[in-house]
């Protein structure tokens, strides 16, 4: 009896046991399966991170070496006008210098000046012009002066345009690549990094060319939008989440400011060309007006995050301050907002981060235009890195596709700063409770 | 300036002595019911707890012992929806009075969170928070005469006297608690409310937490919820079994336990539900 009753059970038991192990199989190969497609999906996003970097660097590190010739210009009186120096054809005499260095001369019609002037940079007659305005007494001496090859002559240099090519396609003919192979022998081009890059403004010509102006404006142009957003931003967040009533208005509130984080930057430039010019006049195309505009776009972020982190706060603290007598407003600036600092300067930077790469809604107000000066005032005309990315990508002359890489890269490495200085700033406030 | 301060107690402790000379309770609960939104938490609660004495608040999860204790110090009042019904009086005023500020209020009727709430601070700043906010302390040393004396009637001094400007999380889960009861005592309260302080320690903390407790009583209104039966007998003269959102009996703590009327509150200190 107790053996027939006993038997099924063990079997039972045994079956059950043998179910628990597939069972624990199958969730093991689950585990593997998960871990595996985690990994393939990180894989996958580096390799995308490292390919787009790598096109970014590869095609605009040559940027940052620039050939640069030294020449010695005869200044002939007979080929200034003193009255009017502004009209010389000083670029013609730079010319003619060189050809006198490699020992040819002009021809009637003007075509050996014509071709090399086609190679070096206009730079150097602006040079020249410059020290006559201010030393009228060179007229006559022979002057040496430095500055950029034009733009198609340093690609030669780099690699970037080959003899190989025919000639319709690479701009430069079978002559000036011997005179540039020639300068290169006797040494009086010589390559080195690109100062004019970093030091100089926009320009029509590449090898004069630089993201100083674009920098500035757009450091100036967040300033405005962090002095705006981020005390605006914090506040609002700090009573919302703090102080007000909860109920159906507030209700309204924070869904329009999750809606707003939501809406296209786009918008957001229509908003400002509605607003700020058309209605309050902002100059257009100043940074004042691009920080305006901006700040309207971070505000939503910069709530969102200041939100976030304030709740984080564990309501045991408030309590504790409370029973101790501390009144709401003590409670929040005293134990809430320091504790929820690192969250806030997060959230704040990045969405500053954000707001600095951003193009369209700039397009909207006037900042796709050619500024070649760095801006002087909140209010003066001013480009930003993003829309110079832009200007330049749209530029026909080759020179400017690797500018737009090294753009790019000077974008970047501004972000990546400020994400440090975002990094550094959370450890330093950063509090455990 | 601690001889002041020491002058200030003594005034405090003779006024006790007077009003205790007149045997009537130091804060006295008539009716009252608490609404959390539409859901009713406390049904007509009447309770007196007497000066220089510990009250116990026992009975089973969610009865509302905690909501009658922050009732005390009007801590409902920052819960979203809370609603407060009926008369507390303390020492013969109405706190839920027009004319009553909470967070006066909250300077006289201190509170002690179950789990040790320590502001991310160091040790000195926890204690000193409370009288800096209520001017307590005029000059430095004054301000530390109160630090010093507060974590001595804590307990706690000889353990942190070399450390005060180390962080107050980083003590122990006890020696939390007991600092946040310097920082409650540092705003010189007349009444501490304890909310299951002992619940997150062990017993060797536990045990310091109640003899702080007994050492207390002498110049305060204790008022302590506990799901310890043993604690409650312990430390408490009065105990109110607290059942359903309602007080089922209410008495000296040694009949509750030894003859309790109600049979809910025998089944409930026999073990037999809660």
């Amino acid at each position: 009896m107790t053996d027939a009753a006993l038997t099924p059970a063990q079997a039972a038991k045994a079956r059950a046991r043998a179910q628990a192990e597939a069972r624990l199989k199958r969730r093991y190969r689950a585990e593997t399966r998960f871990r595996f497609y985690g990994r393939a999906a990180i894989f996958l996003a580096l390799a995308f991170l490292v390919v787009l970097l790598g096109r970014i660097g590869t095609q605009g590190y040559s940027t940052f070496v620039d050939y640069r010739i030294s020449l010695p210009v005869e200044i002939s009186a007979d080929r200034v006008d003193m009255a009017d120096l502004g009209g010389s054809n000083f670029n013609l005499m730079v010319a003619e210098s060189a050809l006198a260095v490699l020992g040819e001369q002009d021809d009637p019609y003007g075509e050996a000046s014509a071709e090399m002037m086609a190679i070096l940079s206009g730079d150097l007659g602006f040079q020249i012009l410059d020290r006559l305005r201010e030393d009228p007494s060179l007229v006559g001496q022979t002057i040496t002066v430095q500055g950029p090859m034009k733009a198609n002559a340093s690609l030669y240099y780099k690699g970037q345009i080959s003899r190989d090519t025919e000639i319709g396609g690479r701009l430069l003919s079978d002559r000036q690549l011997d005179w540039l192979d020639e300068l290169r022998q006797r040494d009086m081009v010589s390559g080195g990094f690109n100062w004019t890059f970093l030091s100089r403004s926009d320009s029509t010509e590449p090898e004069q060319a630089g993201v100083l102006g674009a920098v500035v404006g757009s450091a100036m142009m967040l300033l405005v939008t962090a002095l705006l957003a981020a005390p605006i931003g914090v506040l609002a967040a700090t009573y919302l989440e703090e102080f007000a009533p909860k109920n159906r208005w507030t209700d309204l509130i924070e869904v329009n400011i999750n809606n707003l984080a939501a809406v296209p930057s786009i918008i957001y430039g229509l908003l400002g060309l509605a607003v700020f010019i058309n209605w309050l006049a902002v100059p257009r195309s100043s940074p004042l007006l691009g920080g305006l505009v901006l700040a309207l776009m971070a505000l939503p972020t910069i709530i969102i995050a200041t939100r976030a982190s304030l709740r984080a706060v564990p309501p045991s603290i408030r309590e504790a301050a409370l029973a101790v007598g501390a009144s709401r407003t003590q409670t929040v600036f005293h134990h809430v907002l320091p504790l929820a600092l690192p969250g806030m300067m997060t959230g704040t930077i990045l969405s500053l981060a954000h707001a600095l790469g951003e193009t369209a809604p700039l397009l909207m107000i006037g900042m796709v235009s050619f500024v070649p000066g760095v801006p002087e005032t909140m209010t003066s005309a001013a480009t930003v890195l993003p829309v110079q990315i832009f200007i330049w990508e749209n530029a026909s002359e080759r020179a400017f596709h690797e500018r737009t890489a090294a753009a790019i890269i000077v974008l970047l490495v501004f972000m990546v700063l400020m994400n440090l200085a975002a990094v550094l700033l959370r450890r330093r406030f950063e509090r455990r409770w | 300036m601690t001889r002041q301060r020491d002058d200030a107690h003594a005034q405090g402790v003779s006024t006790t002595i007077s009003r205790a000379s007149q045997a009537g309770p130091k804060v006295s609960a008539t009716d009252i019911s608490v609404f959390y939104g539409d859901k009713q938490a406390l049904f007509d609660v009447s309770l007196d707890m007497p000066d220089r004495a510990v009250t116990a608040l026992i009975g089973p999860s969610g009865c509302g012992k905690s909501t009658f204790l922050r009732c005390i110090n009007r801590m409902n009042d920052t819960i979203p929806g809370a609603r407060v019904e009926g008369r507390i009086i303390l020492d013969e005023e109405d706190i839920n009075d027009r004319g009553v500020d909470p967070v006066l209020l909250r300077a006289r009727v201190g509170m002690v969170f179950q789990k040790p709430n320590p502001f991310p601070k160091s040790i000195f700043e926890n204690v000193a928070y409370g009288p800096r906010i209520h001017g307590f302390a005029s000059t430095k040393s004054e301000l530390a005469d109160i630090v010093e004396s507060s974590l001595k009637r804590a307990g706690l001094w000889a353990e942190v006297a070399d450390r005060l400007q180390a962080p107050g999380t980083s003590l122990s889960g006890g020696q939390q608690q007991r600092l946040v009861i310097a920082r409650a005592i540092a705003v010189s309260p007349e009444v501490i409310l304890m909310d299951e302080p002992c619940s997150a320690l062990d017993p060797i903390a536990t045990a310091k937490i109640e003899e702080l407790i007994d050492d207390l009583r002498s110049q305060y209104c204790i008022v302590i919820v506990t799901h310890s039966m043993a604690q409650a007998a312990r430390v408490s003269q009065r105990t109110a079994f607290f059942h359903m959102g309602t007080v089922v009996e209410a008495g000296a703590t040694d009949e509750i336990f030894t003859n309790p009327r109600d049979t809910r509150t025998q089944d409930y200190i026999t073990g037999r539900f809660g």
